[in-house]
């Protein structure tokens, strides 16, 4: 791909001169109207925006911190901030103080870049404490206004800055671009870590533009396609897709009006192309079964029947099989009646590729996507790697895998079983920890942690995370996260932790869907008051008990997972919380942490005859409050196949 | 803030009885251009009985009512009192509960627009100019409340927090001089307050808006106003800003309970 420019900055411009006006690089809704910007407002915006920052003093390696929901302004924050050869650090919307302390003084930013109030207040809180962090920067000046500092100012009063500077200095912005080159740092994000904290990725322009050029490719994506971002813009993912593959191929990137109109905001855009983790996937599905079971009997009856249909369907297809015609048939009417209608409700038809990535998705919601006509696929990758290891192919789709290695990208399995790899994206190191970046970064092999094979069709299949893999006493293999992944196809399960290793069976917690479960307790008239109260009613251990069977049943099928059939459980009275440090931002479970803070509830769950046990933990407030809270939990048997 | 200023609404010696019940008796008070005044009192203090009179569904049978420097008429009807610049919210709620927020919302814009009822149904010329104009100021205002995602959602199938906040929504769409919010916070949950707390204060400051509001709920009372007059069994007992109501030893007595315990 010579000749393509390499820099992030050189592709702005590029497709600044190549695009024509009337072609939208991206749009926001902003009163309630989709307003467009064009790939030469894009360069317009981002301009005054560095020169801007280059007025305030913004040189050239300098890290700026970016957090908020995602609106365009944050993006050209970004691409402004490359521009002039410094570093952007994406942060979690939801992060609390400590995270935010932590990341803000490790990457050494001078600027900051937030939404609005709510983040500009954290940083402020920052401020203080932290010398090194000189100017914040707000988009949206609401509640702001009646602070004056020369160090807080508003997105537009930089650019109006910017202007001016431009005037003065004619060729700043040209120079600056001119010397950035593909090897210098582009990007910055911390991985949440299910252990210690977080690390500091150093990625280039070079890297991440391979990377996205790579899986534009792949899918064919061009200037004609049309995405949401609404995902959170500190993640690998988001940037590779809604900021990198954009400017690669412009296409466009339509930002939601706030993140409780994402739905209705996608029907209005309809799509080409979606990139979600599992667990929004997961919550889609949860979504689509709540209406449906409080839809009239009839629709119920015909949604269940064609769905069955649509799944026989579906494995043949995966398996390149023949259709037996009756089933096509009844799949085209059921395309008709309930497919088409569903997929359009979710503002999906126009969708040609949907991607999951980030976590393992249980094969069930795979299929069950797959089964309505999404295109959906897997990709496998890490924030190390640029998201960029391996993803399935149209035609060669397969629910238990991740697919062939992507192009330019070599994969291997160590003696222990780790998948390493070497791929365009694999990272420079971590931000100021050469010893971490030694252990996993061995002579360009990235080592994941995770633990996987080859199969016979030659694509990557992930268990799990290699260090949670074990074996139960009798030596059954014990992969937590497939058995979670099973879990958590039921609507009323949102989350689930379980326990196994060195153990004589295997036991759950379980965190109930707090939504579906109250929406079912209320059709049965079960009065409750909260989460805890609601999620410790006899009635609702009969109704995760049900699920638990289904998956016991599928367990029970497979020889070698057999006694790995979850024997006891319990529900939580709190749910998961990043806050709390059970899980990370992306969600996923931080084992070690939950095993000891809740080391009397796993013994509870090991103790054959013990039907209750008292929880005592400290919650924290997003605040970061704590109050201490007290509960007694059921634990239950469960039957096993 | 505003010393010198001429208050916006001046009560002057209002009493009021309904029956035999002296619901007022010689109550006087200043609303002052750009503050946050609670009118706070134990239940049957008469602070209800008040915020009607300054809108002007109740006529006051003794004193009287001066808004921006002038008296007002004996008999003024509420319509035109509204049309003068003074909006409110209700204890219980009053939306149109078939509406969906947005009209609701557009509802409180109908004192401003121009054309009829006819031309407004064909929707061309000037009162198409019109309505987009006004849908415009009420787009700000739907994002100002946040509440984008319930824009086409029918009041009826709102939450009751979520109610209140469309309530408020169509108050500030008059963008009345004086906004008069009767309890804005009843029945609220602890986040939903915060919320509601933070709109008003993000109303008076960023958009300007002289607000009296009646609540219960001290915490946010003493967090939020700049003056607070206290009423009981329809008198006024007390006045002036959150430190020193919290220090006047005769509503502390009445209102917050007997001193030093």
């Amino acid at each position: 791909m010579s000749g393509l420019p390499l820099t992030f900055p050189h592709i702005l411009l590029d497709n600044a001169k190549k695009f024509p006006p009337n072609q939208a690089a991206m749009r926001e809704k902003d009163l309630g109207i989709w307003q467009s910007y064009s790939w030469q407002d894009y360069l317009e915006q981002v301009k005054d925006f560095a020169l801007g920052l280059a007025s305030l003093g913004f040189k050239r390696e300098d890290k700026m911190a970016i957090i908020g929901d995602n609106r365009p302004q944050l993006y050209w924050g970004m691409a402004a901030c490359q521009c002039l050869g410094g570093v952007p650090v994406p942060l979690y919307q939801d992060a609390i103080h400590k995270e935010l302390e932590f990341i803000v003084d490790h990457s050494e930013c001078r600027f900051a870049l937030a939404e609005d109030q709510e983040q500009t207040d954290k940083l402020m809180h920052l401020k203080d404490k932290m010398p090194s962090l000189e100017y914040i920067i707000y988009d949206d000046p609401r509640g702001l206004t009646k602070f004056k500092h020369d160090w807080l100012i508003a997105f537009t009063d930089v650019q109006e800055r910017g202007r001016r500077f431009g005037k003065e200095n004619p060729d700043y912005f040209t120079n600056a671009v001119e010397q950035v080159k593909p090897d210098d740092l582009s990007l910055i994000v911390y991985t949440s870590g299910t252990t210690g904290n977080p690390k500091g990725v150093m990625q280039t322009h070079r890297k991440v533009a391979a990377c996205c050029r790579g899986f534009n490719a792949w899918d064919n994506l061009d200037e004609t396609g049309n995405v949401m971002a609404y995902l959170p813009m500190a993640w690998i993912g988001d940037h590779v897709f809604s900021y990198g593959q954009a400017l690669c191929a412009g296409f466009t990137v339509n930002c939601p009006e706030s993140t409780t109109t994402i739905v209705h905001d996608q029907r209005e855009i309809g799509p080409t192309h979606i990139f979600a983790p599992p667990r929004i996937w997961e919550n889609i599905l949860t979504q689509i079964m709540i209406k449906i079971e409080d839809s009239a009997w009839i629709k119920r009856k015909a949604f269940h029947y064609f769905m069955k249909v649509a799944g026989r369907v579906e494995k043949k297809r995966i398996a390149n099989e023949r259709i037996p015609p009756w089933d096509s048939i009844l799949y085209q009417l059921g395309r008709i009646l309930i497919y088409g209608p569903l997929v359009d409700n979710l503002g999906m038809s126009n969708i040609k590729v949907a991607y999951t990535a980030g976590e393992a998705i249980g094969p069930e919601i795979f299929e069950f996507f797959r089964s309505l006509g999404i295109n959906l696929k897997q990709l496998y990758g890490m924030t190390e790697s640029c998201a960029y290891v391996s993803m399935q192919k149209d035609g060669d789709i397969d629910a238990e895998s991740v697919g062939p290695p992507a192009p330019g990208v070599e994969i291997k399995i160590s003696d222990t079983g780790e998948v390493l790899y070497k791929s365009p994206g694999n990272f420079l190191g971590y931000f100021k920890s050469p010893e971490a970046t030694a252990e996993t970064l061995e002579d360009g092999w990235l080592h994941s942690g995770d633990a996987g094979y080859m199969t016979e069709r030659g694509h990557l299949k992930i268990i799990d995370r290699a260090k949670d893999v074990s074996r139960l006493n009798d030596g059954t293999l014990f992969a937590p996260k497939y058995i979670e992944n099973k879990l958590k196809f039921s609507p009323y399960i949102k989350e689930a932790v379980a326990h196994g290793m060195n153990k004589d069976f295997v036991a759950v917690f379980i965190d109930i869907d707090y939504g579906s479960v109250a929406n079912w307790a209320e059709r049965r008239h079960l009065a409750f008051t909260s989460y805890g109260d609601l999620s410790q009613k006899p009635e609702v251990y009969d109704l995760i008990h049900e699920a638990i069977c289904k998956v016991n049943k599928s367990l029970s099928k497979d020889a070698k997972l057999r006694n790995s059939q979850i024997k006891r459980f319990l529900l939580f009275t709190k749910e998961l919380n990043p806050d709390d440090g059970e899980i990370t931002r992306t969600r996923k479970i931080r084992r070690k942490f939950v095993a000891n803070k809740y080391a009397e509830l796993i013994d509870a769950l090991y103790s054959p005859g013990q039907d209750s046990v008292v929880m005592e933990i400290k919650a924290t407030y997003e605040d970061g409050r704590t109050t201490d809270v007290r509960a007694d939990l059921k634990v239950r048997d469960a039957q096993a196949y | 803030m505003n010393e010198g200023k001429e208050p916006i609404l001046r009560a002057e010696n209002i009493s009021i009885s309904f029956g035999g019940l002296q619901a007022l008796d010689n109550v006087s008070l200043e609303i002052n251009p750009g503050e946050i005044l609670a009118i706070i009192g134990p239940n049957g203090a008469g602070k209800t009985t008040m915020l009607n009179i300054l809108n002007g569904f109740y006529k006051p049978d003794e004193g009287r009512i001066i808004f921006e420097g002038k008296e007002r008429p004996k008999h003024m009807k509420p319509n035109d009192i509204a049309a003068q610049g003074i909006a409110r919210t209700f204890q219980n709620l009053a939306l149109f509960t078939g509406m969906s927020a947005l009209g609701n919302i557009m509802m409180g814009r109908t004192m401003k627009m121009h054309s009829n009822i006819f031309s407004q149904g064909i929707y061309w010329g000037f009162s198409r100019k019109e309505e987009i104009e006004h849908r415009k100021a009420v787009e700000g205002i739907i994002d100002f409340l946040q509440i984008e995602n319930i824009r086409r959602t029918p009041a009826s199938m709102l939450p009751y927090g979520l109610r209140k906040r469309v309530e408020l929504a169509r108050a500030l769409a008059a963008e009345p001089k004086l906004l008069l919010l009767d309890e804005p916070m009843a029945g609220m949950n602890l986040e939903e307050k915060e919320d509601i707390a933070r709109f008003i204060l993000d109303a008076n400051e960023e958009l300007g808006y002289t607000i009296a509001l009646i609540e219960h709920d001290m915490g946010v009372v003493m967090d939020i106003c700049d003056r607070i007059v206290v009423l009981d069994f329809g008198k006024k007992i007390g006045e002036g800003t959150p430190d020193e109501v919290k220090a006047n030893p005769t509503v502390v007595k009445a209102y917050l309970g007997t001193a030093g315990e």
